[in-house]
């Protein structure tokens, strides 16, 4: 049992001011990156178009990081989620030359990503590996996987319906897509915080043999989440295939590192415990605002990868700070 | 009929005796003391009665009903409280998370955790009990070793309906706090609660405890009325040595 060091009462003050602060880091960032792309980018930067580009270009970063808030909430990791969707962005648009049915493919694509997360939970909790080595490989045996089924071709997708409900369509003048966003954000909030499962999930993550003799399914709840975090993976595959009119083994790639920044940043730890639903996909839109105005600023691919390199590296020591801190 | 009876409770991990034929009754309203050197078998005693071991051998009777427990929750489920010794709670939740955990209050019709709810009964069960806490609402992280403590006994006493058992409650704590948890402890007695208390401080053992049974490398040594033993007694039985 630890207990707590006696603190004069004004240390422990700056201390709480300190730890609030770092659980606004996104808010702040995300204001203070807006105003300056605003003022040195001006109208290019300030315009209906833009502002809902960087929304639904964020789509699948911010549906990935309501999977992705789950699984670092429980102190795992799942670094399978980039290749997840590419493979179910394949199988979702070869179902659909194959069925010719939009909701066939688009459940063959989700129980594609959700068989992806069951393995790595019974790997995790049945074997008792690192999530970690476990999401490492099956990273590489999914990619392996979508290059493999499709012999490195791109599967176009024509269905006008899977166009429109997983791509291009608008529903009472707002794009599809930010529907998604906001509907996997409600849903995700409202289990995090309002279900059952959210509070398992935050338990086990904090401190596992407690939640074990408090009753909770310590093994259902692990092997849930990985599942959560494959079905997120799967969905926003589809929403790439959606949206692009076909898929490749190249979707997702570069995925991974975003939604892991999106959901740090947040003020989601990566030990554990504690996380924000809001946060994340703050996060996730702050991301995307970055790429967008790096990208008009003129940086190629490159440089903007270093940039969100950065980026990670500063979140990660923020989150790290808080967890000795507290 | 008693609200614990174990006969002939023995455990072996592998070649290793843990504990050898155990017997013990504890009556409602009344405190056990399990005393013993480091690694006597009292902390697995305690897990096999709460369901975290089964025992290799031997009976454990839940007022008159014999019982095999599957795990911890199995033994919560028909009344068993735990206080563990590296408390079972989790930092990061508020006060009111921890007293819930894992028997969290939903709401009808959409069940939604009831959060208001579970609040409202933390906060009347420690001011029942007469725990200080700033509020039910804070992270459990941020109170002192003695009120997390003291949130794990009042999560027993809320929830115990027939058994809680301690292991070494107050180790970590100081002599305030200690006599704190110890006034809960007597308090759980006069609600009719058996209590088994794992203990090493003698002192405690007299100020709390109606009887007390004495372990020593997996063997019972001997069960004693505390009024009818000394100090010195319970030495010598821990430890073999005669006095
Ligand atoms: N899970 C286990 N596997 C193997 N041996 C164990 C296990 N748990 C306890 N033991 C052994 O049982 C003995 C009693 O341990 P314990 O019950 O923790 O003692 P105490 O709580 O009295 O200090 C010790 O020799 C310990 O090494
Ligand atoms: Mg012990």
């Amino acid at each position: 049992m630890t207990i707590a060091p006696t603190q004069a009462p004004a240390e422990k003050g700056v201390q709480l001011v300190v730890r609030s602060w770092r659980n606004y880091v996104v808010y702040v960032g995300f204001v203070v990156v807006f105003l300056y792309f605003a003022a040195t980018q001006g109208a290019s930067f300030l315009n209906g178009t833009t502002l809902v580009n960087i929304v639904t270009q964020a789509t699948p970063i911010t549906i990935m990081a309501v999977g992705t808030v789950f699984v670092l909430s429980l102190g795992e990791i799942d670094l399978s989620i980039g290749s997840t969707v590419a493979l179910a962005a394949l199988t979702a648009a070869a179902t659909l030359q194959v069925s010719g049915a939009w909701w066939i493919a688009a459940l063959a694509g989700l129980a594609v990503g959700a068989a992806v997360g069951l393995v790595n939970g019974l790997f995790v909790t049945v074997m008792r590996l690192p999530s970690f080595l476990v999401t490492l490989a099956t990273m590489g045996l999914v990619a392996g996987l979508a290059q493999q089924v499709t012999n490195l071709q791109s599967v176009p997708v024509t269905d006008a319906a899977f166009g429109w409900l997983l791509g291009g369509g608008t529903l009472l003048g707002i794009p599809i897509l930010i529907w998604w966003s906001a509907v996997a954000a409600v849903i995700g909030w409202h289990v995090l915080r309002q279900r059952r499962f959210g509070a398992h999930v935050l338990a086990v993550g904090n401190n596992a043999s407690a939640a074990r003799v408090s009753g909770i399914k310590v093994t259902r709840v692990r092997i849930a989440v990985f599942m959560l975090s494959g079905t997120t993976a799967a969905l926003a595959g589809l929403l790439y295939a959606g949206r692009l009119a076909g898929a490749t083994y190249t979707l997702g790639t570069t995925d991974l590192m975003s939604v892991l920044a999106a959901v740090i940043v947040g003020g989601t730890a990566l030990t554990g415990g504690k996380a924000s639903m809001i946060g994340a996909v703050v996060g996730s839109l702050f991301m995307s605002m970055i790429n967008y105005g790096l990208l008009l600023a003129g940086l190629t691919v490159a440089q903007q990868e270093i940039v969100r390199g950065v980026i990670i590296l500063i979140a990660v020591s923020l989150s790290l700070r808080g967890k000795k801190g507290s | 009929m008693n609200p614990l009876s174990l006969s002939g409770i023995s455990k072996h991990f592998g070649g290793i005796v843990a504990i050898e034929r155990f017997d013990l009754e504890v009556e409602a309203g009344e405190v056990v003391a399990l005393v013993g050197d480091n690694g006597a078998g009292k902390s697995t005693l305690v897990r096999i009665i709460s369901g975290v071991h089964q025992p290799t051998d031997g009976e454990i009777r839940l007022a008159g009903e014999r019982v095999a427990f599957r795990d911890a929750s199995d033994a919560r489920a028909n009344g068993v409280e735990v206080v563990y010794q590296d408390l079972a709670l989790v930092d990061l939740q508020p006060v009111y998370m921890n007293l819930f955990l894992g028997r969290e209050l939903r709401r009808k019709p959409f069940g939604l955790l009831d959060r208001a709810e579970m609040a409202r009964q933390t906060q009347q069960l420690v001011d029942d009990l007469d725990v200080r806490i700033p509020t039910a609402k804070a992270a459990l992280g941020d109170l002192s070793g003695g009120q997390r403590q003291a949130i794990a006994i009042a999560r027993a006493t809320h929830w115990a309906s027939r058994l809680v058992l301690m292991d070494e409650p107050t180790a970590a704590l100081g002599v305030a706090e200690t006599a704190k948890v110890e006034e809960l402890i007597l308090k759980l007695k006069a609600r009719g609660a058996a209590v088994l208390v794992v203990s090493h401080n003698m002192e405690q053992v007299f100020r709390i405890a109606d009887r007390v049974t004495v372990l020593r490398r997996g063997r019972q040594v001997g069960t004693k009325r505390v009024a009818e033993t000394s100090h010195n007694e319970l030495v010598s039985m821990i430890t073999g040595l005669s006095s």
